[in-house]
């Protein structure tokens, strides 16, 4: 099972198995990873599962679709490497993957 | 293994664990952490409210109450991932199982409550259990309202509320069979959505002129329906179902005097909110079980949020909202007012639907006699209603329309006049709108 490592604004981090298939965003909420509210549940239709992709991994990841682009668009401190948690679904390739939390998702 | 939570029903009465408190607090915070908050309901809301309860600080005793066997989960994706069978029954679970524990609160699950007694405080279940409380959260949300004409109880008529309606409505799911849909609505047109795309054939009977009256404007329900009958659903309208046909399983349905076949009927007429509880202990109940702004009942002791309440809104008018949203920004409120820092609720709605490929966000909630504004054009299934009242946006309905959702939700939220040329005109981005 792919390993994502999840590192909060604290600091801490956290490295957790998370089945192919599940979202990044499923991975955090199910193992109570702070930061991260998903009110939608991942229908894309909230933005409140804002995360940033460590640099090394942002370039692996499949692009993002227009309707993430402009949610993410108004997202709170966006930055370059900013993506939707929910969005990105977790494949082999994706093993090791290392995204940081935001402090909160307001 | 990533999360926790299991994919059977789950059982589970826990002895809550002793809260052991630390060192140097006041009395105030004494007499809290021996406090008992009772949580009547385990839907978005129950869940909501114990992770707000404990970020508010509350070190009393937790124990929520629900009647279904499953750890709270997400209602949303039943009547669309769910049901294509692409999403497993523990990914519904909104929370793993560790989290309760965590935050040491007491789940009894597969059990109701019967009553309430306000002079002594408890509650008592329908398996005899007596819970006392000193603050009780009712978070009861709504049940699917029936269908009340003959043979409304045959075989292979189903609802979609639940885990369990789902699972049964997935056991004939297959390609070929003969769905009637009884309601145009969310629940009926998200699942024609997935039939079709499953091969079956899909016919929804829709008592009123268009589909998703009491949600979208016309312009949106015309585009739907011409997206649906592309897809191939029939759909009939101002035909509301008179009968069932069939022995012991469903072989029809009819209306105005016409009988079409079915294999099956999927009926999503709506919901009534579960205020009986509030009701029998003598507590206000409308249209759901009456709150204040901070999602107080009449008793100081008792609170309530989600579905189930009928609440002021943002402009003073009572309503009652079935929404993901409201279920959580209630519960966050009904927290607060619990832990005695009452703040008011005055977010604004939002809802979504997946049918197909489209993506429809609500935000606000429109009215007759609003000035509608169309951004964008139907025919590239890219598009938005902006609803103006007194020169101010009021709601938005998006299709694929992301931008205009987000800034919509915002200029309603801020209040602030804009001109129905400007929010209509395209070469202006709508960043450039708040």
């Amino acid at each position: 099972m792919p390993k994502i490592k999840y590192i909060d604004h604290t600091g801490k981090d956290r490295e957790i198995e998370v089945p192919e298939g599940w979202s990044v965003m499923e991975g955090a909420v199910k193992n109570l990873v702070p930061g991260i509210d998903a009110d939608c549940g991942g229908a894309c239709a909230c933005a409140t599962c804002h995360v940033y992709v460590d640099p090394t991994w942002i370039e692996k990841l499949p692009p993002k679709s227009d309707m993430e682009e402009t949610m993410l668009d108004f997202a709170q401190d966006i930055e370059p490497t900013s993506r939707l948690s929910c969005q990105i679904k977790v494949t082999p390739e994706l093993d090791g993957l290392v995204v940081r939390t935001p402090k909160s998702q307001h | 293994m990533a999360g926790t939570a299991q994919s059977g029903p789950l059982l589970i009465a826990r002895k809550a664990a002793n809260v052991i408190p630390p060192q140097g607090l006041t009395q105030q915070n004494r007499a809290e952490m021996s406090e008992r908050i009772v949580i009547i309901g385990a839907g978005q809301a129950g869940a909501q409210a114990v992770a707000s309860l404990r970020a508010e600080g509350f070190a009393g005793a937790i124990t929520m109450v629900g009647d279904e066997p499953y750890l709270p989960y997400q209602r949303p994706p039943l009547s669309k991932a769910y049901l294509q069978g692409k999403f497993e029954r523990e990914r519904l679970f909104l929370k793993p199982e560790s989290f309760y524990a965590d935050s040491k609160v007491e789940l009894i699950l597969g059990v109701a409550a019967a009553s309430i007694d306000r002079a002594k405080k408890v509650v008592t279940l329908t398996d005899g259990r007596i819970l006392p409380y000193d603050k009780l959260l009712l978070a009861t949300g709504t049940r699917v309202r029936p269908i009340l004409v003959p043979n409304a109880n045959l075989r292979g008529i189903h609802y979609l509320r639940s885990i369990a309606d789902v699972d049964a409505l997935r056991e004939t799911f297959q390609p070929g069979k003969k769905l009637a849909i009884v309601g145009g609505g969310y629940i009926g047109l998200e699942v024609a959505a997935v039939a079709v795309k499953h091969g079956l054939d899909v016919t929804v009977f829709e008592a009123l002129d268009r589909l998703m009256q009491r949600a979208v404007s016309p312009r949106v329900s015309a585009f739907y329906e011409e997206v649906h009958r592309a897809a191939g659903v029939k759909i009939y309208f101002n035909t509301a179902i008179e009968k069932f046909e069939g022995e012991k399983t469903i072989t029809g349905v009819t209306a105005a005097s016409r009988t079409w076949p079915a294999d099956m009927a999927l009926v999503g007429i709506g919901v009534v909110p579960n205020a009986e509880l509030a009701h029998d202990a003598g507590l206000d109940v409308d249209n759901g079980i009456v709150v204040d702004n901070c999602a107080r009942t009449k008793d100081p002791s008792i609170f309530a949020a989600g579905d189930c309440t009928w609440h002021p809104g943002r402009e003073d008018v009572f309503l009652r909202l079935e929404s993901v949203q409201n279920a959580i920004d209630q519960a966050k409120h009904a927290a607060m007012a619990m832990v005695g820092k009452p703040t008011p609720y005055a977010e604004v709605p939002w809802f979504w639907s997946d049918q197909y490929d489209l993506k429809l966000q609500i935000a606000g909630l429109g009215r007759p006699g609003d000035q509608h504004v169309l951004r964008g054009d139907p025919a590239a299934r890219k598009f938005a209603i902006f609803h103006l009242r007194d020169g101010k946006v009021a709601a938005v309905e998006a299709i694929n329309a992301a931008p205009e959702y987000l800034v919509g939700r915002r200029l309603i939220a801020e209040g602030k006049p804009l001109d129905a040329e400007r929010l209509a005109d395209l070469s202006i981005p709508m960043k450039n709108m708040a």
